[in-house]
């Protein structure tokens, strides 16, 4: 008999999650756990250790050439002075752009995917080995540019943000459903480009965010000439404010 | 093309869970994926038999239930059945609503078996 539920047949069945099932030829079970598991418990792993030093961690997404490393620069030539950046870059192949985060001043840990067309949880663990946590306010995740894979794993982060630049097209959030409905802000970038594409309207892109039933804010910028740069630091520097209890707390460690 | 990925953190489950019931073979898969999981079914299935190679699920059937998109608004409170990209209210069109179904992402169970025996396998 089997010790567990009383059942007469201890051999056709087993216990799994509280439920059990019976089957003629084998045993079924019933499992009813996250398909990435252990990426979601790497993630887990990772928010700990953001929230325990005080560090505001924001994982920036996009499309390829959407602006998310001409933003990080000139987000950090912004807050010289005032906090403290760095940043995780994603890339195929090259290092090109963490040359750029450091040009403009900030410490940059590349990580080279090779094939992987995201980040996930692992990866940006193994990175945070190369940086003192403690040290930071701001961590920039610049995801791989991809507007599919990265949207589907967890990397521990606070914040996603997701770019959308005028030259890509205001329908972007209808044709990537998955992507723009993680987001915690959408950023319309490159908008002294907006005259010359002609076709693009920033209402209609929000129109299109909304029917994803986000409600996140939306904010429109443009990091080459500045316009619309200050709310974007304002939302920055508002995220920030609420993590700082944690690093009140760990300061004396 | 991340579902190499999601197919990989399933096989690394089912093979512990197998492993933790002394099954030594997997006969069926069972997941439940929404349209908004960002998982395509098809990529998935093709992922599946090349990763299961060499493995306990090398037999196995891997069932995918496709889970529908519903929607509760919090204005007038109406359940809708919509589309991925098309997340409102059916009744009042409102964008304020709660995602009921459409994103999950889960193994749902497994069918297990022992083993072949020996002799079949020196056959």
């Amino acid at each position: 008999m089997c010790n567990v539920c009383g059942c007469q047949n201890s051999e056709g069945h087993v216990h799994v999650a509280g439920v059990i099932l019976h089957t003629e030829t084998g045993k079924q079970i019933e499992v009813m756990q996250a398909m990435l598991r252990g990426n979601d418990r790497q993630a887990d792993h990772n928010r700990a250790h953001f929230e325990a030093a005080g560090v505001l961690v924001v994982n920036i997404m996009s499309s390829p050439g959407a602006g998310k490393t001409s933003l990080l620069e000139a987000t950090i030539r912004a807050l010289r002075g005032r906090l403290t950046i760095a940043v995780i870059e994603g890339d195929l192949e090259t290092e090109n752009d963490a040359r750029r985060i450091r040009a403009a001043g900030a410490q940059a840990v590349q990580i080279t995917t090779g094939n992987a067309c995201h980040l996930d949880a692992t990866m940006v663990h193994a990175a945070l080995h190369t940086l003192n946590l403690r040290e930071i306010d701001v961590l920039f995740i610049e995801n791989v540019g991809n507007l599919v894979c990265p949207a589907s794993f967890d990397l521990g982060q606070r914040c996603n943000v997701v770019l959308l630049s005028v030259t890509e097209g205001d329908d972007k959030p209808e044709k990537y459903p998955v992507m723009f409905r993680a987001a915690n802000l959408l950023a319309i970038t490159k908008s002294d480009l907006t005259e010359a594409v002609g076709d693009f309207q920033t209402l209609r892109a929000l129109r299109h965010f909304r029917k994803l039933a986000n409600p996140a804010p939306m904010l429109e910028f443009s990091a080459r000439n500045g316009d619309g740069m200050a709310a974007w630091i304002g939302w920055l520097l508002a995220e920030r404010d609420q993590c700082r209890p944690a690093r009140t707390l760990h300061a004396h460690d | 093309m991340h579902e190499l990925a999601v197919c990989r953190s399933i096989l690394t489950q089912v093979e512990d869970i197998a492993a933790a019931n002394q099954a030594g073979r997997v006969t069926r898969v069972t997941l439940r994926l929404g349209p908004l999981a960002g998982v395509e079914p098809d990529l998935l299935r093709a992922a599946f038999p090349l990763l299961a190679a060499g493995t306990c699920c090398e037999a196995a059937t891997l069932r995918i239930k496709t889970t529908p998109v519903q929607v509760e608004c919090q204005l007038c409170g109406a359940l809708s059945a919509t589309r991925p990209n098309r997340l409102l209210c059916g009744a009042c069109g409102t964008w304020r609503v709660v995602l009921l179904s459409g994103d999950e992402m889960q193994l749902e169970s497994l069918e297990l078996a022992p083993a072949p025996a020996k002799e079949f396998l020196n056959v």
